[in-house]
């Protein structure tokens, strides 16, 4: 019994590991990278994501075992005052989940890359970044690592900018190119700027932790949580707001998810694991990891459910007018997490987390295979002869796309799983976990129920859009009718992700619940999920309507060629161009915030800063030059002068003594 | 005994004060320094009549002997007796001589006004400033500024040798690069 | 004799040392007037050496002179090397810090 102990916390301290594993790939990649080819540079780079996959696997076996999980101190960070921060890894069942979660999807992203910026790299004509990339990747996992493993918010911070970081990195690594050679540095910008703003509010709910609970360590403030809950309401509401604002930025929700569709500015992979399946959850893991706070205060959780019920139905709204393949799957990102984020704040953590989970197998899934068919796409670009102009030579476009069902099987095949996945049908992944916030917003708040369910039948709509028009009909362009099927390296972990995203349901299956009787060692759950069976009918008969529907409007008469009108077009005139234009959001900011503060800029950079700062500057200098140029004269150059002068102030102090009582 | 020291006294002033008045009128370089030796030879007198023997001669020796030679010798050495032109800065001179009035003046109603002491000076017997009694208090309580006056001296002789000695370096080389 | 005979001497002579210094052109005759206000302070200095009974006063005086012996030997090493250079000791040639 105490060996198996021993082995048990021998066990738990392997945990550094997770971060130190893709650090040591940065270091050899970094290192050795140049030398070793773009086999070498994958493999390291993979190899050390799996690494941590593999630790994260036996972190949860020993876990089975314990279900207290440990605190693994690395060092003492910070020691000032009372203020006492220490590098501490906290593994716990929520904290194993994430690295699952992150580590494994993770590693088959890696693999995947491997094929993928192959050819990427070689058709934006910089063979040499094939490096950089991997280095990035390998960071993210590390970052990502630091931040679902943290016990203290502000190591937590440490990793969720660390993240922000890769996010910024990442979405531009092709920053020369893009719109105008611009386009995607200005994405990466657009993506960094707005966390910043969510990043601000997550600072503030820090600061003010520590400044009321005299402790940033996770347990200390959970535990003194109910006390302030009592005394001081507002408060603990104040910070639970704040941190709402840092995950509305992170996690996209509404008022912060701008940022999320440009940044599809990054090579596909990148919008797998960092845009849809890790990085994006950081903001639900967060208010899970939170959830005693939140609970403390139905006010604020009240308002956490209905920012992520809107932004569900929003962005699904905006995800059915949109044409590139990448953007509708962004969209539908955005409106998956607010799946997730109206969960939290019906207080259903365990469904957030389990959708959270299942999310990242089959929106991976689903962005990989949107990679992949946008490599054969780009394949066919350049076999066949193209077209100029406009959206006609975009291989992004789901226009000049149809029928590649018959050019790329496998890929038609898991993206179909994917498809079906996200739009909840029966026995795939996302129909459990979805049906799951489903039931906790009908048990919970009934407006709610309404918002989210319209959501699931536009995700239902929409991917039925997708999928008839990519891979259905006709080629509509010359780059369709070349398209080639992707290699081996590319299609393996999409099937493995097809895989998890048919199985990832068992995680927390009706009956059984073996996610929620995971998490419960770490989680406090209010109320046990129930399977309710009227409402996974009607969310499954949501769901089929919606693809019938779909399937009436698109699948019957494809779109005739690349310049035809969407048919939804017509009857639904100006509020598909609404949606097609995202609803003018970016342009609203435009013109209620940027423009204003541009305008405030402006009046401090040229009336205020060149004007007055820089006028007392420049008049302090001319005074100075003026002043020097009439006291100049006195400088004759005669010593005789100055001897007189002298003289003249003998006499003065004589003066003074003669006269001085 | 008054009536002959103040004819004395007297006539040592109307020298001393002659002396210098020429020093500064006279044109000519030389002269003015052999006024300024007549002057210094009088106070030298002055200081015999006061009881200081050995700073007597010392201002003979010193001021009169060495430092005057020294100020004759680089006076024919630069051949510059005298200046040519005219003073070139307007009003000086006089605003210089008011000026001096006003100090002199001043100086005077210090004299009356301020001044504490009054009454002759005491005599005083020829034991008081002996060189042995000099030279006792000089390498006694002033031992320490002795010394640093000594290092003053050494170190003013090398800066004037470092000051007056002609760049040799430089001329040979540029000898040597027109060869 | 009384003390004023000896300090208004004194300080008739430190007088045309001043105006020396400021009236003059000639470098080394305003070295003189300078000389001769070192002076006209030694006899200040011995005066009252005399008129205290204290013979400190004219051990100061000795040191003032062997400073001033210091200061003549740097001086006209000085201008020695001004003349050097400018062929001239006027003083008001020495200008070339005008402003």
């Amino acid at each position: 019994m105490l060996f198996q102990e021993a082995v048990m916390n021998s066990t738990f301290s392997l945990v550094p590991l997770v971060v130190f594993l893709p650090v040591l790939g940065i270091l050899l990649n970094w290192l050795f990278g140049k030398r070793l080819g773009e086999k070498g540079i994958g493999s390291i780079a993979s190899l050390a994501a799996g690494g941590s996959f593999v630790v994260s696997v036996l972190l949860a076996l020993a876990l089975v075992q314990n279900h207290e999980g440990a605190h693994i101190p690395l060092f003492t960070w910070i020691s000032v005052g009372n203020l006492d921060l220490s590098w501490v890894f906290r593994v716990d069942t929520l904290s194993v989940t994430m690295m699952l979660v992150v580590s494994g999807v993770g590693t088959l992203i890696h693999i995947y890359s491997i094929g993928y910026m192959h050819e990427d790299v070689r058709h934006q004509g910089e063979p040499k970044r094939f490096r950089r990339f991997f280095i990035f990747l390998n960071l993210f996992i590390a970052a990502m690592m630091i931040l679902v493993s943290a016990d203290n918010f502000l190591m937590m911070f440490v990793g969720w900018e660390g993240v922000g970081l890769c996010s910024y990195l990442l979405i531009g690594f092709w920053f020369e190119k893009g719109e105008g050679g611009l386009g995607n540095a200005k994405a990466a910008k657009k993506a960094f700027i707005t966390n910043r703003i969510g990043d601000f509010g997550l600072l503030i709910a820090i600061f003010l932790i520590f400044w009321n609970f005299g402790t940033l360590n996770f347990a200390e403030v959970f535990e003194m949580v109910p006390a302030v809950a009592q005394t001081q309401p507002g408060l603990l509401m104040a910070i639970t707001l704040f941190m709402l604002l840092g995950v509305t930025g992170k996690s996209a929700q509404i008022p912060l998810y701008v940022w999320l569709p440009d940044a599809m500015a990054g090579p596909t992979p990148v919008s797998a694991l960092i845009h849809a399946a890790t990085m994006v959850t950081a903001g639900v893991y967060l208010m899970v990891r939170t959830q005693v706070m939140y609970m403390a205060v139905p006010g604020a959780q009240q308002v956490v459910a209905w920012v992520g019920a809107i932004t569900a139905l929003f962005a699904g709204l905006i995800a059915l007018g949109q044409f590139d393949i990448k953007k509708v799957l962004a969209y539908s990102t955005i409106s998956q997490l607010g799946f997730m984020v109206a969960a939290v704040g019906l207080g259903a953590e365990v469904a957030a987390i389990f959708h959270l989970a299942t999310h990242a197998f089959f929106k991976a899934l689903l962005f990989l295979s949107a990679g992949s068919v946008i490599l054969g796409m780009e394949h066919g670009l350049e076999a066949g002869s193209h077209e100029q102009g406009g959206h006609h030579d975009d291989p992004q476009d789901m226009r000049n796309m149809g029928g590649i069902r018959k050019k790329m099987p496998i890929t038609f095949v898991v993206y179909l799983i994917g498809a079906l996945a996200l739009a909840g049908i029966v026995p795939f992944a996302g129909f459990f976990s979805k049906d799951e916030i489903l039931v906790a917003a009908n048990q919970g708040n009934m407006p709610i129920f309404v918002v989210l369910v319209a959501a699931a039948f536009l995700t239902a709509f929409y991917m039925g859009r997708q999928v008839l028009m990519v891979f259905f009909g006709d080629a509509r362009s010359d780059a369709a009718k070349h398209a080639k099927e992707s290699s081996l390296l590319v299609t393996v972990p999409l099937m493995i992700l097809a895989l998890l995203s048919v199985l990832g349901g068992g995680l927390n299956f009706p009956g059984v619940h073996t996610l929620e009787h995971w998490l419960e060692h770490t989680l406090e759950i209010p109320h046990a999920a129930e399977f309710i069976l009227p409402i996974a009918l009607g969310s499954l008969a949501v769901a089929l309507v919606a693809i019938f529907l779909a399937y009436l409007v698109y699948g019957r008469k494809p779109l005739a060629n690349a310049k035809a009108a969407d048919p939804l077009a017509k009857p639904l005139g100006i509020f598909f161009r609404w949606m097609n234009q995202k609803f003018m959001v970016d342009e609203l900011y435009q013109a209620v915030v940027l423009g204003p503060y541009k305008k405030l800029a402006d009046f401090f950079a040229y009336p205020v800063d060149q004007g007055v700062i820089d006028g007392l500057v420049n008049g302090m200098g001319s005074l100075t030059v003026s002043l020097a140029g009439a006291l100049r004269k006195l400088q004759t150059g005669f010593a005789r002068t100055y001897a007189l002068s002298i003289f003249v102030g003998i006499i003065a102090i004589l003066v003074y003594l003669l006269t001085r009582i | 005994m008054p009536v002959i020291g103040t004819i004395f006294y007297t006539f040592l002033a109307i020298v001393a004060v002659g002396s210098a008045l020429g020093m500064l009128i006279n044109r000519n370089a030389i002269y003015s320094a052999l006024f300024l030796v007549l002057n210094f030879a009088t106070v030298a007198v002055l200081y015999l009549s006061l009881g200081a023997p050995f700073i007597a001669l010392s201002q003979i020796t010193v001021y009169a002997g060495a430092i005057m030679v020294l100020f004759l010798f680089v006076i024919t050495l630069l051949g510059a007796e005298k200046l040519p032109g005219y003073e070139p800065i307007k009003g000086h001179r006089l605003v210089a001589i008011v000026l001096a009035f006003v100090f002199i003046a001043e100086l005077v109603l210090f004299f009356f006004f301020r001044n504490q002491v009054t009454g002759p000076i005491p005599l005083i017997g020829p034991e008081f400033a002996s060189p042995k009694n000099i030279g006792v208090l000089m390498f006694t309580e002033y031992l320490l500024p002795f010394e640093v006056v000594a290092f003053i001296l050494l170190s003013a002789t090398v800066g004037a040798i470092m000051l007056t000695k002609p760049e040799r370096k430089v001329t040979t080389k540029l000898s040597q690069q027109q060869d | 004799m009384p003390l004023g005979y000896f300090l208004g001497l004194s300080a008739f002579m430190f007088t045309v040392g001043v105006l020396g210094v400021i009236l003059r052109r000639n470098a080394l005759v305003i070295f003189m007037s300078l000389e001769l206000m070192f002076n006209a302070a030694n006899l200040v200095f011995v005066t009252f050496a005399s008129y205290y009974q204290i013979l400190t006063g004219q051990i100061f005086v000795f040191f003032v002179m062997a400073v001033a012996a210091a200061e003549v030997a740097v001086g006209l090493a000085l201008m020695v090397a001004i003349f050097r250079t400018k062929r001239s000791i006027d003083i008001d040639q020495m200008s070339s810090l005008k402003g």
